[in-house]
Order: structure tokens, then C-alpha cells, then sequence
């Protein structure tokens, strides 16, 4: 599913990280923590090609993200779903627009209930004709998630996807990952809630990865 | 809303360039259907003065006033007997004193002018043979020379033709200037919505349907824009007043019939015109975004 061989990454003056090699495979559940600036949100944009490494190789999907095409590059992304930290969106259009855009760009029909129902079970259901800059950080960040998920992507990234929102509603959240990891997909959350990793693991088989001292750790069993 | 629908929404409406595809548009549309109407007219006039000329000839007798009618007589025999010629008649001195008319005003004295006896011919569709004619009419009637108009009837063909020329190729400039413009506008369109590019990258759309979505908007612009052109610029051709039975050049400018239907070209041309340089702009542009 994501390869890592050797893979290093420098962010302005020096490195990030240093000669990180990681196998995850089909319908894994990962965590991914780490302190701020030690590079997750790095890792996850290295993984759907929006960064390309200072060294090593990156293959997701079968396929080597640097030696990709750009319409091959959007062809992979077309199976992953990403939840940015910083939720990005198309502002003009609507809720449901934005949710919907993946299908768009590949010529799919949105199937209004299958919209209505997703836009529901992330609690948006009212919001579906707002445009993005009405809605707080929390609903934006479900917005976002639901935006990544409404594919059935082959893999999961998502960067801190809960960091707004309340106990109750994160816990939703995650249990839609947690379903979505159950059909097959491969979910890779970054995340500094303990309390949402706890959680997880009462309900799937997740690991845990650590970002320390720039190489990326299995993280023990005191989580 | 399908999915069509909305992959026509995902580039804004708003936007300076926007106003500049439709305002430059317009305005390219109503130059370009000048530049038509005066190609049209020019090869209409040109195709009228060959036409009316190429089928006629002159025959001018200069002779004393006591061998005037002889030599008219002769010229009369030598022309009715030359293969070539369907019709010759004198002209009257009514038809002569019309002519004039234009330099010496009217009521001509023509009793009191030397001038020379004119014969008009109508010629048939293959013509006489031109010298042949003119050594027969110098040898049996010295004072008789043919004119087949070439020497002024050439430049004015030639005159009409360049000036057809002119105006395909300032449609030609038209359309160069207007891709340049839309290329530009393109470019300054994808430059100012880079987030939406970014968002349509991250959802994995490819730079096919980026870019197709950027050329619809601004195709739709640019045929909106040379369309209310093209109606301004019809319109302002109907306003021309018509000076009926001149073959002055002012007299037909504009489209006749039929002919109505060209300046449509104008807006159809306009859109593939930017639907193919919005189009290789983009890709040039989404090549340089990663």
C-alpha cells in the first residue's frame, strides 16, 4: 500500500527526518505521532505526492510517486482521500459541492441520497448549501473528511482530522474510519490525541508510529 | 446538480480577465466583420467591373467632318463581319453628350466640339481576335482605334483584388491579436486561481479536466462577447446609406442576401479561436504548477 525505502525529507535548513524505511500494507490502521514540527504532516503530504523526498523512494499503490506522470500521479489520488490540517476547499461552490468534487473530476454522478447521508452522518446535513467560509474550524474539518471518504479510497491520510472538533464528535468521526478500515481501506491518521488512539485500538487492531529524534518509531505498548 | 453541471462552476465567474475576454472579444467581432464586409464587397466590385468591362469595347473614329460618315460605314462593315462581335451601335449624340455630362456640365454644345464618332460593342463570350481587329480597322479605316478598356479596367481589377487582400489578411491579424489576448487572459485566469487548482489536484483531477474547465468559462466569454460584436457591427452596416446605380466602393459595403449569413462565421471562428489558445494555455500552465 505506502513504501517507504530509505526515505529523508529536509524543510529549509536541515533535515526533518533521515533513512525512514516503512511498509504499510492493504486495510492497515496506522497512527502517526510525534511532537509539533517533527514532521507528520510531512509524511502524509509525501505520501499522495504533494512533496517529493530529499532522497529515498515513496511507492503507494504499487507505484513510485516520483516517477509518476502528473495524470498518473491524479489517477492514484483518485484512491486516496486526504484530510488536510488546513481543509482546503473550493470557496464558491457549496458544502455539498465540494464534498461531491471528487466524483467530478472523474466524470462520476453524485447520487443526491448517498450525499444527504454522508453529509448527515458527519452532522452537516444542514449546512449542505452553506459555502465554506460560513462553517466554524469543526465543520470544516467534517467537511473535509467527508469530502475524503466519499470515494471508498483505497487509503486514508489524514492530518490531524479531529483537532477541532468535541470528544463526542471525534469519536463518530473516528468510528467512520474505523468502518471505512473494515470494508479495506488503509487509514493513516496523524493525530496528538491520546485519548482518540486509545479509543481506536479498543475498536481496530491500530498501530502506533513515532516521529523522535528525525527516524520514524513503532511506538510501544504504554499507549 | 450533475456532475457536468458542476465541473462547469469549479473555476469562479469573477475575475478581471473575464471582462477582458468579453470586452476584447467584442470588439475583435466587430472589427473582423468590417474586415469581412470589405473583403466581400471588394470581390464583389472586382468580380462587377470585370464582368461589365470584359464584354465591351470601344471603337473611336477621328476623322473630317466630310469623312465621318465613310469611315463610319467601313468600321460598320469591317466589325459586322468580324467573328467575335454580337452587337455594334453608333452612339448617339445623346449618349455622348451623358458621358461628358460628368466634366463639361450640361446642355453641351456638342456641334460645337471636334469630337471623335463612337461605336459601341458588345462582344461575345469568346471575344474577336484583338489584333487581328485592329490591323483590319487601320488598314481600311485609318482613323478607327479599338479600345478594349485593358488599360483602365486592369488597375481597377487589381485595385479591388489588393484591397480583398488587405482585408482577409487584417481578419487574419484579428484573429492572431484576439488568440494573443485569450492566451493572456488564460494565463492571468489560471495565475489568479491557483487554489483552485491546488484543491482540483488534490482530489486527483487531471490537468485534462482542469484545463477544460478554464476553456469553457472563457470559450462561453469569447462567444458571448464576438456575438453582441457581430450584431453591433451588422447593425452599424445596415445604417449605411446606399447609393444605388454607382460602382463606387462605398455604394455596396456590406453583405447582400444571403451573404447576411457570413458575419455568423465571426462568432463560431471567435470560440474555436479560444477554445484552442485557452486550451494550449492551460496546459502550458498546469505543466509549470505542481
Amino acid at each position: 500500500m505506502i513504501v517507504l525505502d530509505n526515505v529523508s525529507h529536509d524543510y529549509g535548513g536541515g533535515p526533518l527526518f533521515r533513512d525512514v524505511s516503512l511498509r504499510l500494507e492493504q486495510g492497515s490502521f496506522h497512527f502517526l505521532t510525534g511532537p509539533s514540527g517533527a514532521g507528520k504532516s510531512t509524511f502524509l503530504k509525501l505520501c499522495y505526492g504533494e512533496l517529493q523526498p530529499s532522497a529515498g523512494q515513496v511507492s503507494v499503490l504499487g507505484r513510485d510517486l516520483g516517477q509518476m506522470t502528473r495524470d498518473q500521479l491524479a489517477e492514484t489520488r483518485q484512491r486516496i482521500g486526504v484530510v488536510h490540517q488546513d481543509c482546503q476547499f473550493l470557496d464558491h461552490l457549496t458544502v455539498e459541492q465540494n464534498v461531491g468534487l471528487p466524483l467530478t473530476t472523474t466524470g462520476r454522478e453524485l447520487t443526491e441520497s448517498d450525499l444527504t447521508d454522508l453529509l448527515g452522518w458527519v452532522g452537516l446535513g444542514e449546512h449542505a448549501k452553506a459555502l465554506p467560509p460560513t462553517l466554524s474550524g469543526g465543520e470544516r474539518q467534517r467537511a473535509s473528511l467527508a469530502r475524503a471518504v466519499i470515494v471508498a479510497p483505497t487509503l486514508l491520510l489524514a492530518d490531524e482530522p479531529t483537532g477541532n472538533l468535541d470528544w463526542e464528535m471525534s469519536q463518530r468521526l473516528l468510528m467512520l474510519m474505523v468502518e471505512l478500515n473494515r470494508m479495506g481501506t488503509a487509514i493513516v491518521i496523524a493525530t496528538h490525541d491520546m485519548n482518540l488512539i486509545r479509543f481506536a485500538k479498543a475498536h481496530v487492531n491500530a498501530r502506533v508510529l513515532r516521529f523522535s529524534g528525525r527516524k520514524l518509531q513503532i511506538a510501544g505498548a504504554e499507549l | 446538480m450533475s456532475a457536468r453541471a458542476i465541473s462547469d462552476l469549479v473555476v469562479p465567474g469573477s475575475g478581471q480577465s473575464n471582462w477582458l475576454i468579453t470586452l476584447s472579444a467584442a470588439a475583435m467581432g466587430f472589427l473582423a466583420v468590417f474586415a469581412l464586409a470589405l473583403s466581400v464587397t471588394s470581390a464583389n466590385l472586382a468580380r462587377g467591373w470585370s464582368a461589365s468591362l470584359a464584354q465591351t469595347a470601344t471603337v473611336r473614329i477621328s476623322a473630317a467632318a466630310d469623312e465621318m460618315e465613310a469611315q463610319t460605314a467601313i468600321v460598320l462593315d469591317v466589325l459586322r463581319t468580324t467573328p467575335g462581335i454580337a452587337e455594334a451601335r453608333v452612339m448617339v449624340a445623346e449618349d455622348q453628350a451623358a458621358l461628358l455630362e460628368a466634366w463639361l456640365g450640361p446642355d453641351l454644345p456638342l456641334d460645337a466640339l471636334p469630337l471623335p464618332r463612337l461605336i459601341e460593342l458588345r462582344e461575345t463570350e469568346e471575344g474577336p481576335d484583338r489584333q487581328g481587329l485592329r490591323l483590319r480597322l487601320s488598314a481600311e479605316a485609318p482613323g478607327a482605334v479599338y479600345d478594349d478598356h485593358t488599360r483602365w479596367r486592369r488597375p481597377l481589377v487589381q485595385a479591388a483584388a489588393r484591397m480583398r487582400a488587405f482585408s482577409v489578411f487584417s481578419l487574419v491579424l484579428i484573429g492572431a491579436v484576439m488568440s494573443a489576448i485569450i492566451a493572456l487572459a488564460a494565463s492571468a485566469s489560471l495565475a489568479s486561481n491557483g487554489q483552485v487548482i491546488k484543491v482540483l489536484r488534490l482530489v486527483g483531477a487531471k490537468d485534462r479536466f482542469i484545463a477544460r474547465a478554464f476553456v469553457r468559462r472563457i470559450s462561453r466569454r469569447a462567444a458571448l462577447g464576438a456575438s453582441v460584436g457581430t450584431l453591433a457591427a451588422c447593425l452599424a452596416l445596415l445604417t449605411m446609406p446606399e447609393l444605388q446605380g454607382t460602382a463606387h466602393l462605398l455604394a455596396g459595403i456590406g453583405f447582400q442576401g444571403v451573404g447576411w449569413v457570413l458575419p455568423l462565421v465571426i462568432p463560431v471562428l471567435t470560440t474555436a479561436l479560444a477554445w484552442v489558445a485557452s486550451m494550449a494555455t492551460a496546459f502550458h500552465v498546469l505543466r509549470g504548477v505542481t
